[in-house]
């Protein structure tokens, strides 16, 4: 029992992940209506509109003309993760994070961080790859990164059947288990970038309580974005970074109940500002 | 080993300003890199092939920009007709297409899957008709491909009854006629040919599904591949439909523009320096 409340947010995640992929490949196949289309853009309940923004950003760039759902649909997307879930699709909603998850577990396991040849590749790789994407999109007239995207690429695979979707899951699989660590997901995935963006000022955070922290660093090792944490053991403060994806295994590791989830507080951040 | 000398090696100092240019030189320089092999990409995807969209898709390149690869036209056929584009087809990634051999389009008259796209990358207005004042949703109208016929392979062409196509096509009689031709190697019997009508035929691939020859002898191209044009020299001068098209045209292009023709004839007769000079 304990060990399920250990790894509850884990196994939130993974039902999330796991539930919306079925859902998906529910409305195709049986025609269900609770969620139809794909993750670059469906319908919820068979009325409201959800898309994918950085889809949406794509196309315009590319010259596209479109109707208004998908805006509407862009804007919910963009209201709900700006608003609350912060980078949260990249780690409960994003299929690829099964991958590069299992990918990481394996690193820890075989201990290749500490043995391993390494790769380095910036974490901002990501938002120039977002630059680039919208300058290709606009050179070429077709969304660039949406014709690759391996997140779309494996949840229609799901959906409609995967074809050679193995290969390109398996070529992330192998670039972040043996080339950088974290390395699609916290250095590549434009969409993840879009995420960072959109969700730095959301209300859900991690916060850190300093006086009870003993230093372990068990979070640290397990953070897919480790720089967020820049502020264990020195002081109390939410993770204000955008490129959390508040995964909350630093929560779950931690032993000393020095991390946990707290909404932000702008008045009290603020005032708190003056106080120092 | 000289370790008297008292010369130093002078570092070059590395300051920030250094720094910041250089990893920025760096990073677009690996971005436009990126961006080349990217955009080469791109174009040989968009560059393939011969694939049929779904009902009321707008021009292909128009087609491409705007489908956001949901999916939603896919999920609502009913006969699972329409398939989208995954990694190993070498088509376009993630866009919907179908093969009219393995499942044609079987024309629904309420084209479930035209009103569910999102960015209108299917366009309703390209597949309705105006009845009674109102906008009816009208599947004739969809213009997926054109039928096109190999005479070579054809066994009607042969001098062999078949009508297969014919009886197949959702528009009898008008996308595909029945046309009587002399069969020339009997002397005395008609062959009974189907001919295809580009202003009926919707590309809708029954008759390709229909077809008895081992591989399809017609089947269904894209309009722009199957098509040729006339241009604005031809009219029929006949058909007062033709004329209006020819009225549409650009006035000032009826002359050819040569580097000669921008001088007067009399001038460029009279002008010999040119003659010499070569």
């Amino acid at each position: 029992m304990s060990k399920l409340y250990k790894y509850r947010y884990l196994i939130a995640r993974r039902a999330t992940q796991i539930g919306l992929l079925f859902l998906y490949f529910a409305g195709n196949a049986w025609g269900w209506k609770v969620l139809q289309g794909t993750l670059s853009s469906s319908e919820l309940f068979g009325a409201i509109p959800l898309a994918d923004p950085f889809a949406v950003l794509q196309m315009l760039s590319a010259g596209a003309v479109m109707g208004v759902n998908v805006f509407i649909g862009a804007a919910i997307i963009i209201l709900f993760y700006g608003v609350v879930g912060g980078r949260a699709f990249c780690s409960w909603v994003c299929p690829v994070n099964m991958i590069t998850d299992l990918a990481n577990w394996l690193r820890r396991k075989l201990l290749l961080d500490k043995v391993e040849r390494k790769v380095w590749v910036s974490r901002n790789a990501r938002y120039w790859v977002l630059g680039l994407s919208l300058v290709v999109s606009a050179v070429t007239g077709l969304a660039a990164f949406e014709l690759v995207s391996p997140i779309t690429i494996f949840n229609r695979g799901v959906i409609f059947g995967m074809g050679m979707t193995g290969g390109v899951l398996l070529a992330i699989f192998l670039f972040d288990l043996f080339g950088v660590k974290n390395g699609w997901c916290g250095h590549i995935c434009p969409l993840g970038g879009v995420y960072s963006i959109i969700g730095k000022y959301s209300l859900i955070r991690v916060a850190h309580n300093e006086p009870n922290c003993t230093l372990c660093m068990k979070c640290k090792e397990v953070c897919p974005e480790s720089q967020v944490l820049y502020m264990i053991g020195k002081k109390s403060q939410i993770v204000d970074m955008g490129e959390c994806v508040n995964c909350a295994r630093c929560i779950e590791v931690c032993d000393d109940d020095a991390l946990g989830f707290s909404i932000r507080d702008f008045a009290k951040s603020k005032s708190k500002g003056e106080i120092q | 080993m000289n370790t008297q000398n008292p010369k130093k090696e002078v570092k070059p100092k590395i300051t920030e300003r250094r720094r910041f240019l250089t990893i920025m030189a760096q990073s677009v320089g690996l971005s436009a890199l990126g961006g080349i092999i990217w955009t080469g990409y791109v174009e040989e995807a968009k560059a393939s092939p011969l694939l049929l969209r779904p009902p009321g898709a707008l021009p292909e390149s128009d087609f491409l920009r705007t489908c956001i690869k949901c999916g939603q036209c896919a999920e609502a056929c009913p006969y699972d007709t329409l398939l989208m584009a995954k990694p190993g087809d070498g088509l376009p990634m993630g866009t919907p297409y179908f093969i009219a051999r393995d499942v044609p389009c079987y024309m629904c008259p309420d084209i479930p899957c035209v009103p569910v796209c999102p960015t209108g990358a299917l366009d309703q207005e390209s597949v309705s008709s105006e009845k009674d004042g109102k906008e009816v949703l009208d599947i004739n109208k969809a213009r997926m491909g054109l039928a096109v016929v190999d005479h070579e392979s054809c066994v009607a062409y042969w001098g062999i009854q078949c009508d297969a196509c014919y009886r197949a096509c959702p528009i009898l009689g008008q996308a595909i006629t029945i046309e009587f031709m002399r069969n020339e190697r009997t002397g005395k019997h008609a062959k009974l040919v189907p001919i295809v009508h580009a202003d009926h035929c919707t590309g809708c691939g029954l008759c390709e599904h229909a077809c008895v020859t081992e591989k399809a002898a017609i089947f269904v191209l894209p309009r722009e591949v199957a098509m040729g044009k006339a241009g604005d020299y031809y009219v029929k001068g006949w058909d007062k439909k033709d004329q209006e098209r020819i009225k549409q045209r650009d006035l000032k292009k009826l002359t050819t523009e040569t580097e000669r023709s921008a001088k007067k004839p009399q001038d460029y007769l009279n002008m010999d320096e040119e003659l010499f000079d070569e």
